[in-house]
């Protein structure tokens, strides 16, 4: 039977299971709406079609299912932009649908025409413009493979109106065949062997882990192996969650706000184990001497991730979990030794986790921000899903909330796109109904996505936002702070709006808290609600995250505190001339 | 060091477009790129020349085979290949001094591709240095314009 592009198109969703679609309609994308009118998928409309991307990769990412997003042509396009370069850099499966202007005006710079797939090129896994109808169900199941398979990551399908409203006939999806794509899940068994080899030598190993852990659902293999071979782990941003927080052998982050226990794990070990991670520069530091007396074993399925930034010895390309299960099977036998064996390593980085915990200076006047999350930790017993912002909320988030789950931390490491975190929220509760949801936000942050707050009351979804309100763009007044004499230009917010009053606008529940006293009713009372809720703290305006590693400066150097002067070194002008972010 | 990679790829739109811009994005060089279709008119074969040091060069292979439609990779220098550039050159050249550049083209094995009033074309094809030969002998005689193909290499036998 014959059926219309729109037709089609939805029909080739529903065969890949979606369930939910976040989009904003306009003009080119109305036969695509007309049918979804009907249809059984679930579309949420969100504020901006920024929000759309966002929530389509919050839900992946608490999924584990690919997110998709739809927008209309021209200005609607381009408004997914952020959305997908921020699930680029993390390597999040999205698939964005956009409206294109009909393909006889394509060229002509037509009314809300884009080049949308030639704008998104540098930021997607790959992408299609559909030219014939007869061509859209195969490539809307190859969009879906390509995101989700390999190392995963956002694919855009433009679909001109009159693709959508053509007649065609819909078949029955093939298994995807591309040849120029076929990511290698096994790991060489010669490197394994050779890994594991390295592993039984070491004396100070650490394993560094990161989103690809997440990603290929291999938590549990990573604790099995640091459990068996008993070797310290640290995580990256995006890799919390993929190791207990609260695990005896966790070291915390690693990296510009690493802790000092990780930072000089890494720095003084004789193994590095980087599982899907990347070594990016927030993690190194100053690359030159980064476990320069390390030998490095890198697990990745990216074989392009593979010495990109630091020289690897033993290079593993593959799927993460398949490679760790390998390596178990290599490592297991003779089991218990290893307890005695890394005896004097554990301690070595115990004793520096005891020195310098995180810490900050509690007060009974002000509110701390790093108490509100330490409360958030405790009355969510750690179950939440936490979205964050960027900048100092998404730091002490990293920081305070400990992640015993994977899919639990939501954030944008990559890119850093401040706005992420509301609408990620968004879409992290519609895949999850049953957890709690928490966005831990900044104020300047979350004015720049605030609009879907109506999204959130239109779904009532009870989703939290707690916002540590400094009045500030806090990390970089902490940056002027220390690298530019104190001068805080541009960074000052003391022009706010009353975000009680906001939420209240939009429909959801507003507090506003000024006294530590407050901080614990209100979290009780706002978690215990079905609604959506804003918390408003007003924290401790001049809050520093620490630890600190200056740019440019070993991950070893770091600034522990104001005032910590035994360990603080003096930053120069050249350093700050190395200030890339 | 100077490279020539050769690439099979998707014969599809767009895809001279991706690997303009990986090239761009990640700050490699081009000195030359040529495209034109294979044997089978589902794929093409791009011949790149670009330069860098062995870390780059792996990355530059690594990322262009993370390009969906791009089907397989050879960095031909590494192998035993041959390479060949085609160049059109219009001397402007009087009828009087002309012998000598018969001289030069038979010299270079050289077609005369035309020969008008006041000017000749030739065509000749070699490796690089014999194409930077040839212009430098018919420079002094009046080089008005020349074209040069960019490089095509083939490996000399089935290689993996």
């Amino acid at each position: 039977m014959e059926k219309t592009g729109a037709e089609i198109l939805v029909q080739s969703l529903q065969e890949e299971g979606v369930e939910v679609l976040f989009g904003f309609p306009g003009g080119v994308v109305l036969n695509i709406y007309d049918v979804l009118f009907d249809s059984e998928i679930r579309h949420v409309l969100t504020r901006h079609e920024q929000g759309a991307a966002h929530a389509a990769d919050g839900y992946a990412r608490a999924t584990g299912r690919v997110g998709v997003c739809m927008s209309t042509s021209g200005p609607g396009a381009t408004n997914l932009v952020t959305g997908i370069a921020t699930a680029y850099m993390d390597s999040i499966p999205i698939v964005a649908l956009t409206g294109q202007v009909t393909t006889a005006l394509i060229g002509g710079d037509a009314f809300q025409e884009a080049d949308i797939v030639g704008i998104t090129r540098p930021i997607t896994k790959h992408s299609y413009l559909v030219k014939d109808v007869a061509d859209l169900d195969r490539i809307v199941h190859e969009a879906f493979h390509i995101a989700r398979t390999g190392r995963p990551g956002p694919v855009l399908v433009d679909l001109p109106k009159d693709v959508t409203s053509a007649r065609t006939v819909h078949h029955k999806p093939q298994p995807v065949e591309l040849r120029g794509y076929r990511p290698n899940l096994k790991g060489n068994p010669k490197q394994v062997k050779l890994a594991a080899e390295a592993i039984r030598k070491a004396t100070r190993p650490v394993i560094y882990a990161g989103g690809g852990v997440i990603l290929s659902g291999a938590s549990e293999e990573l604790i099995r192996l640091a459990e068996l071979i008993q070797i310290p782990v640290t995580l990256t941003l995006l890799g919390l969650g993929g190791f207990p927080g609260t695990h005896e052998l966790f070291l915390g982050m690693l990296g510009m706000h690493g802790t000092y226990a990780a930072n000089l794990a890494v720095s003084d070990s004789d193994l590095i184990l980087a599982i899907g991670a990347r070594f990016d520069d927030r993690v190194t530091g100053k690359i030159e001497e980064f476990a320069s007396n390390a030998t490095v074993v890198h697990i990745d399925i990216d074989p392009s991730a593979i010495s990109k930034n630091v020289q690897v010895d033993i290079p593993i390309v593959g799927d993460v979990k398949l490679v760790l299960k390998e390596l178990l099977k290599e490592l297991s036998g003779g089991s218990g030794q290893w307890v005695k064996v890394r005896e004097r390593w554990l301690k070595q980085v115990r004793a520096w986790a005891e020195e310098h915990p995180l810490s900050y200076t509690p007060s009974k006047k002000k509110i701390k921000p790093q108490f509100v999350v330490e409360k958030v930790f405790e009355l969510t017993k750690g179950e939440a899903i936490i979205t964050t912002e960027v900048g100092q909320n998404q730091m002490w988030a990293a920081h305070y909330y400990k992640f015993n789950r994977p899919r639990s931390f939501l954030s944008s490491g990559g890119l850093g796109t401040m706005g992420y975190g509301l609408p990620a929220a968004i879409g992290a509760q519609m895949g999850c109904p049953d957890r709690r949801v928490i966005d831990i936000a900044g104020d300047g942050s979350i004015q720049m996505n605030i609009q879907e707050l109506c999204t959130a009351v239109q779904y009532r979804l009870p989703v939290k936002v707690v916002i540590l309100n400094n009045q500030f763009l806090g990390m970089v007044r902490q940056w002027q702070e220390i690298f530019y004499h104190q001068r805080y230009s541009q960074s000052c917010l003391a022009t706010a709006p009353n975000f009680q009053k906001v939420a209240e606008a939009f429909g959801a529940k507003g507090y506003t808290l000024t006294h530590p006293d407050q901080v614990e009713p209100a979290l009780k009372e706002a978690l215990a609600s079905d609604e959506t809720c804003v918390l408003d703290f007003h924290v401790d305006r001049e809050e520093n995250v620490y630890p600190m590693v200056p740019p440019g400066h070993s991950i070893r150097d770091m600034l522990l505190g104001r005032g910590k002067k035994e360990v603080e070194k003096k930053v120069s002008i050249a350093d700050r001339d190395k200030i890339t972010g | 060091m100077r490279h020539t990679i050769s690439v099979l790829v998707e014969n599809k739109f767009g895809v001279l477009a991706r690997i303009a811009g990986l090239f761009s994005g990640r700050g490699y060089n081009i000195e030359s790129l040529s495209v034109a279709p294979t044997l089978d008119p589902t794929v093409s074969r791009m011949t790149i020349v670009t330069s860098g040091d062995d870390r780059v060069l792996e990355q530059i292979n690594k990322q262009l085979n993370k390009l969906i439609d791009v089907i397989k990779v050879w960095d031909v220098t590494q192998k035993e290949f041959v390479d060949r550039e085609l160049v059109l050159v219009r001397v402007e050249v009087s009828k009087d001094k002309r012998d000598e550049l018969f001289r030069v083209a038979e010299r270079f094995e050289a077609r005369i591709a035309d020969v008008g009033e006041r000017s000749v074309t030739l065509e000749a094809t070699g490796d690089e240095a014999r194409i930077e030969d040839l212009i430098r002998l018919l420079k002094p005689l009046g080089i008005r314009e020349f074209v040069r193909s960019g490089r095509v290499a083939i490996l000399k036998s089935e290689q993996k």
